[in-house]
């Protein structure tokens, strides 16, 4: 509702004044705080208890935390990994998902729909798709690339990718690339086709002399709130690596070389069933992930417009 | 200026305006390329479902079938049409959850995402700042809580149980906000003057606008939908859903990888379907309605 500057207004005044705004997000709302919000703060809670699944939980206050921030070896690579992820894959495969999204608009009718189709298909069949890349990286001379390296005489005997912890991680930063032309990339997409053709005869008309600079001045500022989606989900996507750490790199990796925080969390939940430490790491992972989010928001802020 | 207006008039460039050559041949091939290794497990998937059972294990594996067979596919079709509960049962256990699933979520977040992008209200930015710290939270660690919650308003063995949470994804709000804050002020105001209410404005003015938002939740959940096994939730074997059914036959162990691959086939077609017609439907709207900023 508009706000009137001639009246003071009062907080209470203004909370009844809005009560169609409340009584429209109100169902979302009360399913959100039962269905996400309650579990969330569970969950955190016994990231300060010993739950092991079978005793009642004990509050231990800060052991969890400092186990994990102290002694837990396999943490620190995890961490590191997933800084990785987030700081490289995360914003390498957001501009890629710009890029292709800018140039599948040029693109028109059924080919375009197949081509989205196409690029959208690994996020959307994900587990069935992983297995690909077994093929391609086998770790003998029987798989793609070792096959194609020696045919050449590039290498003389096979690399084994996906058990050295060399190249492993390498690998996975490829496929969660690959992975990621999900949700984010579809809003992108429709944001560019949606931005009003006039604009571009304006610009046109004022000076923008290739579509570089159109994207720029253009389209980019004017799909400001798409762009900023598609960062957070990149964010969430790149935080949240962990299955195809586990279905390329098995489980464990070696040495754990290809572990980040949310396969160390399953490890803690779903193999040794300390859902204390696992909920731990969770509000750990969770606090990470709000610092880069009020990163992201410092830069998009002033071009999300009301 | 002029002679660009005039051309742009007759079509002669229409779309064209500063496209030259070399970018264009610079899509094609950037597009080209990831095309071709987005379509790999796609390509691949179908390959394996033709494969008779003695491909299936080659070692070397290999990409392309060589004898392709139906086989699979006959041998889904028989174990389907042969079990204790019978199949149309699961795939309408599916069918409803992604049905009533997808149809709630997009009520309930066209109804509270117009009020976050469009209203001020006092709490707007601590709603809208909580939607997205909720897709920070791993959901790794929630299965347990939700479980016990689920248990005390008593969901458990209902479909409720999956309809109910996948009404209220923060990812589908996200980016219903994201598309209304596109939507002109201008228009909800005149309608305001012409004395609409909020409901009636959100569902004239607003909706059509953010079309592509509604086609790109339709596609999001049914993808996520169509293929839940039930979280856990849900016992009664009535009950159960379709990919529980396929499990089922894929646990039958090595003999069974063909028809467990033509399962993964069949499960693939419909998100697929559902797609290509949606993105196209976003197309055709975005013909007639664009963003003014």
């Amino acid at each position: 509702m508009p706000v009137t500057k001639s009246r003071k207004l009062t907080l209470s005044y203004q909370i009844k004044k809005s009560w169609i705004s409340y009584l429209m997000i109100a169902p979302f709302f009360i399913l959100f705080f039962i269905f996400t919000i309650m579990p969330v703060l569970s969950s955190a809670v016994l990231g300060f208890t010993n739950f092991n699944m079978l005793e009642t939980p004990n509050f231990i206050g800060l052991t969890n935390f400092r186990h994990l921030l102290v002694y837990d070896d396999v943490f620190m690579i995890a961490f590191r990994n997933t800084m990785i992820f987030a700081l490289v894959t995360g914003p390498l495969g957001y501009v890629l998902m710009v890029l292709l999204s800018w140039f599948i608009n040029e693109l028109k009718g059924v080919v375009r729909t197949t081509v989205t189709l196409i690029i959208y298909a690994p996020s959307m069949i994900a587990g069935a798709a992983f297995f690909i890349w077994f093929f391609l990286f086998s770790p003998d001379a029987h798989g793609y690339i070792n096959g194609f390296l020696m045919r050449w005489g590039l290498i003389y005997e096979p690399v084994l990718w996906l058990i050295n912890p060399n190249t492993v991680l390498i690998i996975i930063m490829i496929v969660q690339i690959w992975i990621s032309m999900g949700v984010g990339f579809l809003a992108v997409l429709a944001g560019f086709k949606a931005v009003d053709k006039t604009y571009y005869e304006a610009a046109a008309i004022d000076g923008v002399r290739n579509r570089f600079q159109e994207l720029w001045f253009v389209t980019l500022p004017l799909i400001a709130p798409q762009m900023f989606f598609a960062a957070i989900m990149q964010l969430a996507g790149s935080f949240a690596v962990w299955e195809i750490s586990v279905h390329l790199a098995g489980f464990p990796s070696t040495e754990y070389a290809a572990s980040t925080i949310v396969a160390h969390i399953v490890d803690y939940a779903q193999i040794r069933y300390e859902l204390g430490m696992a909920s731990a790491l969770a509000v750990i992972l969770f606090f990470i992930m709000v610092i880069v989010n009020l990163g992201l928001r410092r830069l998009f802020i002033n071009k999300i417009s009301n | 200026m002029k002679p660009i207006r005039n051309l742009v008039r007759r079509g002669k460039i229409g779309n064209r305006l500063n496209r030259g050559m070399g970018g264009d041949l610079l899509v094609l091939f950037f597009v080209g390329t990831f095309v071709a290794f987005a379509g790999l497990p796609l390509v691949f998937n179908v390959m394996h479902s033709f494969k008779p059972l003695g491909e299936l294990f080659l070692f070397p594996p290999r990409f392309f079938v060589m004898e392709p067979t139906i086989a699979n596919y006959v041998g889904l079709f028989q174990m389907s049409t042969n079990m204790w509960v019978p199949f149309t049962r699961y795939l309408f256990n599916s069918l409803w959850i992604t049905f009533a699933g997808t149809l709630g979520q997009l009520v309930v977040v066209s109804l509270a995402a117009y009020p976050l992008a469009k209203h001020v209200f006092p709490g707007r930015a601590i709603l809208n700042q909580t939607i997205i710290f909720a897709l920070l939270f791993t959901t790794m660690v929630l299965a347990i809580p939700s479980y016990v919650i689920m248990t005390h308003i008593g969901l458990v063995d209902s479909h409720l149980a999956i309809i109910l949470p996948a009404m209220q994804r923060t990812v589908g709000l996200f980016l219903m906000v994201s598309f209304m804050y596109q939507v002109p002020m201008d228009s909800i105001e005149a309608a305001r003057i012409d004395g609409c209410n909020e409901f009636k404005i959100l569902w004239k003015i607003v909706m059509p606008v953010v079309k592509p938002a509604t086609m790109t939740i339709i596609i999001f959940s049914f993808q996520e939908l169509w293929r839940s096994t039930g979280d856990g939730f849900i016992i009664t074997e009535n009950l159960k859903t379709l990919p529980v059914a396929f499990q089922q036959i894929q646990a039958g162990g090595i003999a069974r990888a063909g028809i467990g691959s033509a399962a993964t086939v069949i499960m693939m077609v419909p998100p697929m379907i559902l797609f290509f017609i949606a993105q196209q439907r976003v197309m055709e709207t975005m013909a007639h309605s664009g963003i003014k900023g």
